[in-house]
């Protein structure tokens, strides 16, 4: 039987046709093992499963150990993988997939907290600001992480950076912000519909 | 000329010394850049990680807004942002997204002006050109030519040059009288948008990056994005402190942006085109 992300990883019950129309050329079953996107990954070595260990437990029907692998967030998505694969299955496309569904679904794996609160406090800050606004998504995000996991010492990582920064005048303490910031708050509005279902408890 | 210009937050922040460089020296070429009115921003690696309708949606109204200024050519000096506005397009083109994506932005949307990253701005002015500009042939110079991942993957996104074996920018730094060398990391990742989240994965892929440069006989990296630019200039020196004592001595790679050298060769001084605000200025 074909297995389809569509009935394995996505939140039940919330099709998306724009992610899945991202996808539609990439069938998980064509995928032959040949383990070509792995030793092309430049941080597989990091990862508890290896890309290719990945989209064959996507085919063994196991979506719940993807989205609890470490491997979705050491991902640095820099494409290598889908572009040497002979089969053109877009495993960093997999990849994109499986970090929106681990997070909708609270599975995101705990010690790569930090990438996870980047990418939200990242996110956060546009739809606030309309533009990255760098400070604010620094001093947000090691909010977050010392509070979740109580790494106080991420607080003081790169403090030496800033004077550097600001002595090459890097450094913005009134950041640009989009004058229109009403349509990216219904942009995100828009978008975020099915994003995320109730945590159980 | 003039073309629309999508600058990208890193532009307008902790990475203005790229645009400083790219107005420097393509004004010298008779290229104006165009801002987009009220561009906002593409949603980078955490849009398209955690929410891809959104990561479609983002760059979709900067296109809009491009089209409704009455641009058919968008420069995007970010490999990332160029990227996913290219994406955009190919929705549009592909899975008939444009309407609901026209909804969602609140803008119509054609999605048929043209993308473009540094390297093809240069094709376009004319390497025959660029040449002839020439004032102060860069001899000094032997670069590593870095194209990093967005340039040219995904291949069937950009559709710009060989993926594996990229050439074309070797071909502008050739045209400013410098030396390019063969090397094996020209399109390996420097781990991008991890500079902060996951800085073990930086600094490793950075090491690799700047020493194999260094090992080939290069005396400068040439970047064209400012992600690049940023993991292996501001963090070279994180490098260096843990990677040094395999070495025994400190790196000490120039990273330019594409359009520093050519500036360079333009005859505009260093301080015109914001090289004196990298972090590692001379080897």
């Amino acid at each position: 039987m074909e297995q389809s992300l569509e009935d394995n990883v996505l939140p039940q019950g919330t099709p998306d046709s724009f992610l899945l129309g991202a996808l539609a050329h990439t069938h998980l079953q064509d995928c032959y093992q040949c383990g070509k996107c792995t030793a092309g990954c430049p941080v597989a070595v990091r990862m508890d499963l290896a890309p290719n260990q990945l989209i064959r437990l996507l085919q063994l029907d196991d979506s719940e150990t993807a989205l609890r692998s470490s491997t979705i967030w050491e991902c640095v998505s820099c494409q290598t993988c889908s572009a040497r694969c002979p089969k053109s299955v877009d495993c960093a496309g997999v990849m994109d997939v499986l970090r929106e569904a681990s997070l909708a679904q609270h599975k995101a794996a705990k010690p790569q907290h930090a990438v996870v609160a980047f990418q939200k406090a990242f996110l956060d800050n546009i739809r606030r600001n309309g533009r990255l606004a760098e400070l604010e998504l620094i001093g947000l995000y090691k909010a977050d992480v010392v509070w979740n996991t109580g790494r106080i010492g991420v607080l003081f990582k790169d403090a030496g950076l800033a004077p550097q920064l600001n002595k090459r005048k890097k450094l913005h303490l009134l950041p640009e912000k989009a004058k229109d910031r009403g349509v990216v708050e219904r942009i995100f509005a828009r978008c975020s519909a099915r994003c995320s279902e109730p945590e159980k408890k | 000329m003039n073309i629309g210009y999508y600058p990208g937050c890193a532009l307008h922040g902790s990475s203005n010394d790229y645009e400083q460089s790219l107005r420097a020296c393509l004004g010298l070429l008779d290229v104006q850049l165009q801002e987009i009115k009220d561009w906002i921003c593409c949603g980078a690696t955490a849009a398209h990680s955690l929410n891809h309708k959104l990561s479609l949606a983002l760059p979709a109204r900067n296109l809009a807004l491009a089209e409704r200024d009455g641009h058919k050519q968008l420069f995007a000096p970010c490999p990332l942002c160029s990227m996913q506005l290219l994406k955009v397009q190919k929705a549009i083109a592909g899975n008939g997204a444009r309407g609901e994506l026209a909804q969602i932005v609140e803008a119509d949307l054609r999605g048929d002006s043209q993308v473009l990253n540094l390297i093809q701005v240069f094709q376009n002015i004319g390497l025959d050109r660029l040449k002839a500009a020439v004032k102060i042939p860069q001899k000094e110079i032997t670069a590593a030519c870095y194209y990093g991942c967005l340039l040219t993957r995904p291949p069937d996104v950009t559709h710009f040059d060989d993926f594996e074996q990229p050439t074309s920018m070797e071909a502008v730094v050739a045209a400013t009288g410098a030396k390019t060398v063969d090397w094996n990391y020209k399109t390996e990742c420097c781990g991008a948008g991890m500079t902060m989240a996951n800085e073990d994965t930086v600094l490793d892929l950075a090491h690799k990056i700047l020493s194999n440069a260094a090992a080939h006989g290069a005396n400068c990296i040439v970047v064209a994005c400012p992600m690049c630019h940023v993991n292996l200039d501001m963090k070279q020196e994180a490098v260096n402190r843990r990677y040094g004592k395999k070495h025994g001595k400190k790196l000490g790679m120039v990273v330019y942006y594409l359009s520093d050298l050519v500036g360079l060769a333009l005859g505009i001084s260093a301080e015109q085109l914001g090289i004196d605000r990298h972090f590692v200025t001379k080897a």
